[in-house]
């Protein structure tokens, strides 16, 4: 397993409840034991939760996994014919299957390295670096409005700060659940006093003596700041397998079975793989898909025809908001409130394309969305 | 099998249902986890294990 953290942890850890009883190898770079992502923007982010509860296994059931893990070790290379993985530290591994996880890491605005007082948030210690300029106080630039930069600004602005989300686009989240349901959550943060500047890019930063001022947009408005997280997306970590022959393109490319080649996986968010059900390439970034694409590898691993084919799920906490989305959520979907209210911010929404229902939103109705996930038809109508 | 949840971990994401249907459920009011039986019998032992390791939120517990 190339990366340690839920991709190749999950792994592991269903080779092992399989029956696997080889050696298995696992490499993080970080010097952390494995831990869990999505509590980093909330819970951690607001101090609710010690970071050590951020822990994805203790130490007693990790031991028990009998696993080789090497912490603080980085691969740097990967020859898929003979499957050896080459590492910083020359402690080559050889594997008769080799499983890449190494996840993503964040896209970054390109003045901002070195930089005291701009963040992005991905790692245990980002997200520790991060509420520590937090608690500090100021007012706090939020770019990007997406799934993470809108969670940031929740969690910043329940601790008190002065928040402004900034992004090209129309309301927090318009790309990942459409119009209708992000200008519900544009009033949230409303509500609550996120300053919301979208619908303008932005250009860049300001800075100081080595700290950054403020955010300047494509408008030429600047934003004072004395923290700013920069949350643009991410980008696969691949760099580590140039020259390897892998196809990279927006991640591994992988077949239906999550292999890149023979012996060579794909797992979590760093995996692009054919998914039959939709007909294309899909490359996820969320939870849920990790656990689920790990069990899908090790059992491909272990000789098991299935293709994946999940039902694509995430869930997102804000203020006290509570969003699960299942499916497909096209903005361009026909969106229609099925049960509840929205005035109520109590509803389950269902998303049709030509008739047929591509997805499910839940907003603070967790299981009445998820009993209607049954609905959904993935892939071209016939 | 003894089997244990932490509600105040839990996200709501029913993916224990999902595997387990006998064994876990979901509060109407805000889907947090509820544990139909703390002692699932031995046939659904297998459920159970897929129900924890599907739980995105790390919430489900098992002692066997």
């Amino acid at each position: 397993m190339v990366g340690a953290s839920a991709a190749g942890l999950s792994t592991a850890e269903a080779l092992r409840r399989k029956g696997f009883p080889g050696r298995i190898t696992v490499l993080g770079d970080e010097l952390h034991p494995p831990y869990d992502r999505p509590p980093l923007s909330k819970q951690v982010l607001s101090g609710t939760w010690e970071p050590e509860r951020a822990a994805l296994r203790t130490e007693e059931h990790l031991s028990g996994l009998d696993l080789d893990l090497r912490l603080g070790e980085h691969a740097t290379g990967l020859d898929p014919a003979s499957r050896t993985v080459r590492t910083r530290s020359g402690r080559d591994v050889r594997a008769d299957a080799v499983v890449i996880a190494t996840g993503v890491r964040p896209r970054r605005l390109p003045e901002q390295d070195g930089l005291a007082g701009v963040h992005v948030l991905r790692t245990l210690d980002d997200a520790l670096a991060l509420r520590k300029d937090l608690l500090s106080g100021g007012r706090l630039v939020v770019v990007g409005e997406g799934v993470l930069g809108s969670e940031i600004a929740a969690t910043a602005r329940t601790l008190g700060l002065d928040v402004t989300l900034a992004g090209p686009l129309a309301a927090p989240m318009a790309l990942q659940v459409g119009p209708l349901i992000s200008g519900l959550l544009k009033e949230l943060h409303e509500e609550r006093g996120v300053r919301l500047r979208l619908g303008s890019g932005v250009a860049g930063l300001e800075h100081a003596a080595g700290r950054v001022t403020g955010v300047r947009l494509a408008t030429g408005e600047v934003l004072p700041a004395e923290v700013v997280v920069v949350a643009i997306g991410a980008i696969p970590t691949t760099d580590w397998l140039a020259g390897s022959g892998l196809e990279l393109d927006n991640g591994v490319v992988c077949d239906a079975r999550c292999r890149a080649a023979e012996g060579v996986w794909a797992v979590g968010d760093v995996a692009r793989w054919q998914h039959e059900g939709l007909g294309r390439r899909v490359r996820l970034e969320n939870r849920t898909n990790v656990t689920e694409q790990a069990i899908a590898v090790a059992g491909a691993i272990l000789g098991d025809p299935a293709a994946y084919t999940p039902i694509p799920y995430f869930w997102t906490d804000q203020f006290d908001a509570k969003l699960q989305m299942y499916g497909v959520l096209p903005a361009a979907a026909e969106v229609q409130v099925v049960e509840g209210d929205p005035a109520a911010r109590r509803f389950v929404a269902v998303y049709r394309e030509a008739g047929r229902v591509t997805g499910v939103l839940g907003w603070n109705m967790p299981k009445q969305a998820r009993l209607r996930r049954a609905e959904i038809t993935l892939g071209e109508p016939a | 099998m003894k089997v244990a949840v932490e509600q105040d971990k839990c996200v709501a994401a029913g993916n224990c249902v999902s595997a387990a249907m006998d064994v876990f459920d979901q509060r109407d009011e805000d889907g947090i986890v509820v544990l139909l039986t703390d002692n699932p019998p031995d046939e659904l032992a297998e459920e159970v294990r897929t129900a924890a390791a599907v739980c995105p939120a790390l919430a489900i517990h098992i002692k066997d």
